[in-house]
């Protein structure tokens, strides 16, 4: 039987990081719930080959249900009926497998019926099912949105709405507005307090909702009347059990078919309140969406994957004047670019899935006791790390799944164009990944502090202190160079102390600091296994020729020049 | 209403669809070293249509019996994963050698060790021997009606089940009468996933002979948790005439293994175009070659 998590060695090597030690003992509290259920971990190495094994379900089902399903899926789509959306046929199939094998709720904790699985091996189930259908992911990956529930919502509302997630409902979380795209702060959709019936009624409009008619969704709208920006706005709890939201539209979309994206229509809709009143958009939608990020990255790793796979399958089986054209340096060439860049993506998500493993935990793990100093200092370490590094991972894998895309395409030539082939479904699903959840420009925004304020670099030099077999020393001395032509570029930027020079380079900025974390986490993989030496080096090559050449661009800029650059 | 009690037979067998060069010894038996072990594919829907039973009257509960090696114990545990409640493992060197006819005998004298039953489901047939005779066999030493080649169980209760049968030129619905036995087709529903609850529940279940070599620590898990053990009987835990089982039992001969090498002159030329092709599936399915 075909399996997309055993057909891939490298995720379970993933998966075996020496820092999920740390990571299980702190997510199952010392294995305390050993006795209480009857699928808790006994200790480390059970709790390890229980992921290892939920994975090869996880795999299974990709590759034999989602996979076959999603060229149906993409040419079907959902449809509209009454208000309602209808999946597609293979959708729904999919939901079903998903279901009976368990596979919602998966890092909630037990009490809700979930399998409290650390994020590392929940995203890698994302990897896995992104690989198989990337649109059908965002249906079974929006169980993110329990996350946030789970974070700030009461322990009666967790009971009533987790323990549903866990029995396989589906959610929704409904941000975006007409008006409210990139800029949430204008969010308009109405929250008004009944006192009579004791409810939140909302009213209003929502656009571009993923699975906008899941079953519970978590809707951003405004509570406090005669407020416009962000402070005025609330989270709710909307369940669709009671009624008030329609399903106005499906938008036609270049990719990503099989997840329908609604526009919405709240009339009345009784809801409640997640959280405390204003606190919607500054806390917990910044929580959702780093949630959101991470699942986006998982998703792009997986859409690198198949294009990969695709590629490789396409270039080794087309013979063209007399031979395979993966013998052509052309071809080879561009081939092996494509498995490095997916190395790379994979790499950086499961290191920034480890971050946010950690600081969550502790976080979770602070609510039912106080820290001790040393968890403290821990959990904000972590968090800090996972800060940053979720909007670099974001951005840069996003483009990379669009790169490879764009490349699986060209390695299939004239077929490549034509829907025979999976390639030209992949291109078109990967486009979006650069766009929703903040597009690549709003992560380098959201990065750039790791920039400005030496975060990245920080994290650069623990990488470089790193012991390291004797043969890869030689590796460590190019990467210092490639950070010194970072450190340079980030000081000449910045010594103007003008910040519209600094948004003008920091694009280039996160990305020389993006090459540089990426070829020392393929270096560190190296050193675990020697497999990855073929892809760091390709990688690392890569990395300093993109790395000089923005060092190169930095070095010949300043402020003077911005004015060139504007349009009239 | 009341639970029905159900035993699905299952076997575990070679995985004979992925064969590669090694799939044969050179005196032409199956070398089963090179293959790997697979749950029936047919017992695996059988086994579905015992789940869905389950998952519409409560109550219900689902033993799978298998004969076979101390390794055959995988499929129970497969079963567990899936939502039966229990597993019995039947392995003796007794066994060894039997033919259809010996399996039938020694899987009817567990079942009468089980004794109470609803619904015996199996699949039609295992991909090694593709006999399609241990089902119906067994229904016949229980004494009791059987359903051969069913797609879907249309509806149960306490005393009756419809069924819709596969045939050859169409399909069939049928009642009978509980107990009963059932053979499910190749075309019914594909068994669920493994759940993950279920798996690490009972993915430390064993049979005895398993656990002759675990751990002290493992031991007393067992003790502490009684549904890891998986049944295991031997000729001595069943009611037998050992006469009847394993080679003993055995009437089937083999009288000669032919290995049967494709030669070059058997290839047939076809033309690109659909007619060929189309005809050349049908015969293919026809001959069994496929499908």
């Amino acid at each position: 039987m075909a399996n997309f998590y055993t057909d891939n060695p490298e995720i379970k090597f993933h998966l075996n990081h020496p820092l999920m030690k740390r990571i299980v003992e702190l997510k199952e509290r010392n294995f305390e719930e050993k006795d209480k259920f009857d699928y808790a971990p006994v200790d480390f190495e059970d709790a390890m080959d229980s992921y290892n094994q939920v994975l090869e379900i996880v795999g299974e089902i990709s590759a034999e249900i989602v996979a076959p399903n999603a060229e149906g899926v993409d040419h079907d789509g959902p449809e509209l009926v009454d208000g309602r959306v209808k999946y597609a046929q293979g959708t729904e199939v999919n939901i079903e497998a998903l279901r009976q094998a368990g596979l919602m709720g998966m890092s909630l904790p037990r009490r809700f019926n979930g399998l409290n699985f650390p994020i590392v091996p929940y995203i890698m189930a994302a990897d896995i099912v992104s690989r198989a259908d990337a649109g059908f992911v965002n249906i079974w990956g929006l169980q993110d949105c329990a996350e946030t529930i789970n974070e700030f919502a009461t322990e009666e509302q967790k009971e009533r709405f987790l323990t549903r997630v866990c029995a396989g409902e589906t959610m929704a979380m409904d941000l975006t507005e007409p008006d409210a795209g990139s800029d949430l702060q204008a969010v308009m959709l109405k929250a008004t307090f009944d006192e009579s019936k004791n409810i939140w009624l909302l009213n209003g409009v929502k656009r571009f909702i993923t699975n906008g008619d899941g079953d519970i969704a978590l809707v951003l709208a405004r509570s406090e009347e005669g407020t416009a920006d962000g402070r005025g706005l609330s989270m709710f709890i909307y369940d669709k059990r009671n009624g008030g939201v329609t399903v106005r539209r499906i938008e036609n979309k270049m990719g990503i078919k099989g997840s329908p994206t609604c526009e919405l229509v709240f009339k009345n809709a009784p809801a409640e309140l997640c959280g405390s009143r204003k606190l919607g958009l500054i806390k917990y939608v910044m929580a959702l969406m780093n949630g959101a990020r991470l699942g986006i990255t998982a998703q792009s790793v997986g859409v690198s994957e198949a294009a990969y796979r695709e590629a490789l399958a396409y270039a080794k089986e087309r013979k063209q004047f007399g031979k395979a054209i993966i013998e052509f340096p052309a071809v080879y060439e561009m081939i092996s670019l494509m498995k490095a860049k997916l190395d790379a993506s994979r790499t950086i998500l499961y290191e920034t899935a480890r971050f946010v493993d950690i600081y969550k935990t502790l976080m979770h793990i602070s609510e039912e006791r106080d820290l001790t100093k040393e968890e403290k200092e821990e959990m904000k370490r972590y968090q800090k790390l996972a800060d940053i590094f979720t909007p670099i991972s974001k951005g840069m894998t996003s483009e990379f799944a669009n790169q490879n895309a764009y490349d699986a395409v060209q390695v299939h030539g004239g077929s490549g164009f034509m829907k025979d082939y999976p390639v030209e479904r992949i291109y078109r699903d990967a486009r979006i990944t650069s766009i929703y959840e903040g597009t690549t420009q709003l992560q380098v925004v959201a990065a750039i502090r790791g920039v400005t304020t030496g975060g990245y670099l920080a994290r650069i030099k623990e990488y470089e202190a790193e012991a390291l077999k004797p043969e890869l020393e030689g590796y460590r001395r190019v990467l210092v160079g490639l950070t010194e032509q970072y450190e340079a570029a980030v000081k000449k930027v910045t010594e103007f102390n003008n910040n519209e020079f600094i948004d003008f380079h920091a694009r280039r900025m996160v990305e020389m600091a993006g090459h540089i974390i990426m070829s020392y986490l393929l270096l560190l993989d190296c050193n675990r296994d020697h497999n990855y030496w073929k892809t760091f080096e390709v990688y690392m090559k890569y990395g300093a020729a993109q790395v000089a050449a923005h060092a190169q661009y930095i070095k010949f800029s300043s402020p003077n020049d911005i004015g060139k650059f504007k349009i009239e | 209403m009341n639970g029905l009690k159900i035993i699905v037979l299952a076997k575990q067998v070679p995985d004979t669809r992925n064969v590669g060069k090694d799939a044969m010894k050179a005196d032409g038996t199956v070398n089963r070293a090179a293959l790997p072990a697979i749950f029936n594919p047919e017992d695996l829907n059988a086994l579905e249509q015992a789940l869905r039973i389950k998952d519409q009257i409560p109550g219900t509960t689902i033993t799978v019996l298998t004969m076979g090696p101390v390794r055959a114990a995988e499929i129970l545990r497969e079963g567990l994963f899936r939502g039966t409640d229990e597993g019995v493992l039947l392995t003796d060197r007794a066994f060894a050698g039997a033919d259809t006819l010996a399996t039938s005998y020694a899987l009817s004298c567990a079942i009468k060790k089980i004794k109470d039953f609803d619904l015996i489901i199996s699949g039609r047939q295992a991909i090694d021997g593709d006999t399609a005779q241990v089902g119906p066999q067994v229904a016949e030493k229980l004494n009791i009606a059987q359903i051969t080649y069913a797609e879907e169980v249309l509806s149960v209760n306490k005393s009756a089940i419809r069924v819709k049968r596969r045939l050859e030129r169409g399909v069939e619905v049928v009642e009978g009468k509980l107990p009963i036995l059932i053979t499910v087709n190749g075309s019914a529903a594909a068994c669920r996933p493994r759940n993950a609850k279920l798996l690490m529940k009972y993915k430390h279940s064993t049979t005895i002979s398993e656990r002759q070599e675990k751990s002290e620590d493992y031991i007393t898990m067992i003790n502490e948790r009684p549904y890891l053990n998986i049944k295991e009987w031997s000729v001595n835990d069943i009611e037998s005439d050992r006469e009847q089982l394993g080679l003993n039992g055995s009437p089937t001969k083999v009288k000669k293994i032919e290995n049967i090498v494709f030669q070059a002159k058997e290839a047939k030329q076809l033309t690109n175009n659909d007619r060929d092709i189309e005809e050349l599936m049908k015969e293919l399915l026809s001959n069994h070659t496929i499908g």
